[in-house]
């Protein structure tokens, strides 16, 4: 593509609404700063009413943010229309114009921006090329499947070469397989354009697949931002750790720390844990262990009680409990590992790397 | 607070759309200017005296006073209390028995296996009929049928002396005209109804009747209730009928008529009259829009699960069936014997057929009163409908500070009665704007008529565009401002071709209901025009029926033509022509790819 991504800054934005209930107002969106670099693809992740959704509509422009600046490359785009904004965006209802077929569709934008016809045939054929809709000019988009709706309103969004690409949850209408495939296909047009993109998704499988980097955000706060393994193995907090990914939550207290390796007591057991933090001896705290780094044998670290055992197929799944704490395990290609049944007694052990300490 | 950084910069994006700007200012001025300004000017006269003496020195004093004199005449004079109390007895029993007759007919549409197509057929055509037809011709073919010298009391009954003149002949005649509308509304309720509801109810043991009194009705309550309103405020409203067949028993809408024609020319004791009716449909009309409304929609809003099973039981079906045909075939009856009304050479005493009323008509007057009011019409259609079509866009889709004033006052033309719109353009306009002769032109114009006809049928096409603009999902438009469009450009190549034939129905039901007009205009129309609904009052006064049936014939025909032509048009011009386009543009696409 001929154009230069940009970059998209976020300046100490925030967004007040007012509870139409209630009547009294409150942070929809809370002093939020982002940077987001030329080409990166950033996802604001969250639980519904994070305020992922107002963020993404501040930087397309639909709404306007009561405090701060927005940014796209050096300029100052507070206070432009949506129109006259270098963004484009893919609905969650794909929102294309059911009077138009796809060559149509995906045309509009060019149309507007008085590109010579010739070269917007061109641009369009490459574009749907690129989504794998060539050969669909001419249908009118009732006649396409959800997936295939789903490409042409990423095609008309690609075609105008935006500044920034915005997603709005783009693949919740679509079934679970269709979704997987999809969000590949998103990725894998994003890398070859280079193109800059933000993406609003409340699925976390969905983010941890696309984005370089992860914000989750909740109540209209950033709660933390980094890569997807950053995220997932180094949760900053308990909410966090359990947004993503399923997570058990083990209550310990520090016994001794040398270097990054801490050995922890939980629940009358001793235990090593890596942590980059200084811990001292005595401090309370929680281990984040995520369900499949768990190791479930007749012998280990931590004894257990079994309260369910579920064949899942790859895996074994159980419930045990440790002292007063549920603990969720997937016990990995069962096959020829031990199985236990639901009363018996067990032993829990994990890799020092996997517990991360809170 | 911080939230006035928002609004600012709300208030720039706004401005940097100055199409969107300058189209809300120019609505709100139109708006003002031609509802609110003539409604206030009837308050204002009906309060307001300015009184010139000449003093003993020789010079006028012109003093100007806040009195409630006007108001205490009014209210003073008999013939005044009577029409009140006339209106409100009238629009009782209308509302009431065409709430009935409509639920009657709602029911058997929706809950009874009709079977027949012939009595589906004859519903679906006496639910269009009020679309096409004038106000009035019920009111004619009763006189025609049941009159001194009708049809049925005279030749067939051999009665003399039949009156149908008065409040059972009004009443008759627009529970007839009105009752279709409730029909409508409340066949659109019970469709959903969930027949689980119901199943449930008898299921628990419930006979069918107490089914349709412990669960149906209550549910359709809030409904039953908005549909007598609705029509309350028609009754109230409707001049042509009581003008035709009330004989002495005057309405409000006609006596301030007559209080201004009637050779008493009182213009302020008529606009104080027009300022109680206003009130009256006023309240009416917001106890409906704002408590009814939402109360139907509280009730009723799910979607029906699946179909219903129809009553098949004879017992049942039958009578219903044949009760609702009767009254079908009734309706039907009086439309036909208009028709030959304008054929047959003289009702009552020489039914041989002949076509001298037409060529009386086309000897005087008629070509020019159907070009006038056709013309006029034509000319109003068109821009009823852009304008209901842009402010329904401005209201649902758009957020800006005079919303709420555009959205109320252009539904408030619902509420007013076309008597009482006419008397305030006579107020407002013939001494120009505020007696200062701005303006004054368009006072006895056929621009002001044209006025007239927009400000009448705005209210409808608007209502028809805010429902169809809810339907469509809001990122749509978004999307096509977010790819680079301006306000203007989404709605003309978005919005208004999602929109089409919401469109092109208001586009006609504006045209018929203009052509149809009679209330407003027949105090506006100065002699330079000619229109049809105004020579059929004249004819029918004069007791010329055939001339009076002739042109109501021609008014019907053109209405109904309209109507087909609509049809057509949203059959070539919907989904599937806009589809047809982009398959020819395909394949030149492809040709040139090729």
């Amino acid at each position: 593509m001929g154009k230069e991504p940009k970059g998209v800054r976020l300046d100490h934005i925030s967004k007040i609404y007012q509870d139409p209930k209630t009547h009294e107002d409150f942070f929809a969106v809370n002093d939020v700063s982002l940077d987001i670099a030329p080409g990166e693809f950033i996802t604001l992740l969250g639980p519904s009413g994070c305020g992922k959704t107002t963020t993404l509509r501040m930087v397309a422009g639909f709404e306007s943010p009561d405090e701060g600046e927005i940014y796209l490359g050096s300029e100052s785009i507070n206070e432009l229309t949506p129109n006259k904004r270098d963004t484009a965006m893919v609905f969650q209802s794909y929102a294309l114009f059911p009077h138009m077929n796809v060559f149509e569709n995906v045309a509009y934008g060019l149309k507007l921006r008085k590109v010579p016809a010739a070269e917007i045939q061109n641009r369009v054929s490459n574009i749907l090329n690129l989504v794998e809709l060539s050969g669909m000019e001419l249908r009118m988009t009732n006649q396409l499947s959800g997936g295939q709706q789903q490409r042409v309103a990423l095609a008309r969004a690609l075609v105008v070469e935006p500044g920034v690409l915005l997603f709005d949850e783009p693949l919740s209408n679509l079934d679970a397989k269709l979704r997987v495939q999809m969000r590949t296909e998103i990725r894998r047009i994003q890398q070859r354009l280079g193109i800059t993109a933000i993406y609003v998704t409340h699925d976390q499988s969905e983010a941890m697949s696309i984005s370089d980097r992860i914000i989750i955000m909740r109540k209209g706060i950033i709660e933390q931002q980094g890569s997807p393994k950053e995220i997932y193995y180094h949760p900053v907090n308990e909410f966090v750790a359990d947004f993503i990914g399923e997570c058990n939550f083990l209550d310990c207290k520090v016994v001794s720390a040398s270097g990054n390796e801490i050995t922890v007591d939980v629940n009358g057991s001793c235990v090593k844990v890596v942590s980059d933090k200084q811990r001292v001896s005595g401090e309370q705290g929680k281990i984040v262990l995520r369900p499949e780094a768990i190791r479930i044998e007749s012998k280990g670290d931590i004894p257990c009680k079994v309260e369910l055992s579920c064949f899942m197929g790859s895996y074994q799944y159980y419930h045990v409990r440790v002292g007063s704490t549920l603990v969720k395990i997937n016990d990995n290609c069962p096959v020829n590992k031990q199985v236990f049944d639901v009363g018996d007694t067990a032993w829990l052990s994990f890799d020092k790397e996997c517990g991360h300490l809170l | 607070m911080a939230t006035s950084k928002s609004r600012q910069l709300d208030r720039k994006k706004f401005f940097g759309d100055p199409l969107l700007v300058v189209t809300i200012c120019v609505l709100t001025v139109l708006l003002a200017l031609f509802i609110l300004y003539p409604l206030s000017m009837l308050l204002f006269e009906s309060v307001y005296e300015t009184k010139t003496v000449t003093t003993e020195a020789g010079e006028t004093v012109t003093t100007a006073r806040v009195t409630g004199e006007v108001f205490g005449r009014v209210l003073g004079m008999n013939r005044f209390r009577k029409a009140f109390s006339n209106t409100l007895v009238l629009g009782f029993l209308v509302g009431i028995g065409s709430t009935l007759l409509g639920l009657l007919f709602a029911y058997v549409d929706v809950y009874v296996d009709i079977r027949s197509r012939f009595v589906r057929g004859l519903f679906s055509v006496v639910s269009q009929l009020p679309v096409v037809s004038p106000p009035f011709v019920l009111s004619l073919s009763m006189i025609l049928l049941f009159g001194r010298s009708g049809l049925i009391t005279r030749t067939l009954l051999k009665i003399y002396d039949s009156n149908i003149y008065g409040l059972h002949g009004i009443a008759v005649v627009e529970i007839l005209t009105f009752f279709p509308v409730c029909y409508m509304m409340l066949t659109g309720l019970l469709k959903n109804i969930d027949p689980s509801l119901e199943e449930a109810s008898r299921d628990m043991g419930a006979s069918r009747m107490k089914v349709f009194t412990s669960v149906t009705l209550p549910l359709l309550l809030p409904g039953l209730g908005n549909a007598f309103l609705v029509t309350f405020i028609e009754s109230v409203a409707d001049f042509a009928n009581p003008m035709m067949i009330g004989g002495d028993f005057d309405t409000l809408a006609t006596t301030i008529y007559l209080q201004v024609t009637g050779g008493s020319y009182d213009k302020a004791g008529a606009s104080a009259m027009a300022v109680i009716l206003l009130s009256l449909t006023l309240v009416l009309f917001l106890v409906q829009k704002y408590y009814l409304e939402a109360k139907t929609a509280q009730t009723l809003t799910g979607k029906a699960s699946r179909a219903r099973m129809l009553i098949t039981d004879k017992s049942v079906r039958i009578p219903l069936v044949i009760l609702c045909s009767a009254v079908s075939v009734f309706v039907l009856m009086m439309y036909i014997s208009v028709f030959f009304g304008s054929l047959f050479k003289l009702w009552g005493r020489n039914y041989s057929l002949v076509l001298t009323h037409y060529q009386y008509l086309l000897k005087y007057d008629g070509l020019k009163a159907f070009r006038d009011s056709f013309v006029l019409s034509a000319i109003a259609a068109p821009i009823t409908a852009l304008l209901s079509m842009i402010i329904s866009y401005l209201v649902v889709k758009k957020k800006f500070k005079m919303k709420g004033f555009i959205e109320f006052v252009s539904m408030l033309a619902m509420a007013v009665p076309g008597t009482v719109l006419g008397i305030g353009y006579i107020r407002g306009f013939s001494g120009g704007l505020f007696r200062t002769g701005i303006l004054q032109g368009i006072y006895g114009t056929g621009l002001i008529l044209i006025i007239v006809f927009v400000v009448r049928s705005l209210p409808v096409g608007t209502r028809s565009g805010i429902s169809a603009l809810r339907q469509i999902d809001k990122s749509i438009e978004e999307s096509a401002y977010d790819m680079g469009a301006g306000s203007g450009r989404v709605f003309m190549t978005v919005t208004l071709p999602l929109i089409k034939d919401s469109f092109l129905s208001g586009l006609v039901t504006s045209f018929v209901r203009s052509i149809t007009a009679i209330s407003a205009v027949i105090l506006l129309v100065t002699p330079q025009y000619l229109l049809i609904t105004c020579k059929i009052n004249e004819f029918a006064e004069k007791g010329k029926y055939g001339e009076a049936c002739a042109y109501a014939s021609v008014l019907i025909a053109m209405a109904y033509i309209a109507i087909v032509i609509m049809n057509l048009a949203t059959h070539y011009l919907g989904a599937s022509k806009s589809q047809r386009l982009a398959e020819r543009e395909a394949r030149k696409y492809a040709r040139k790819k090729a």
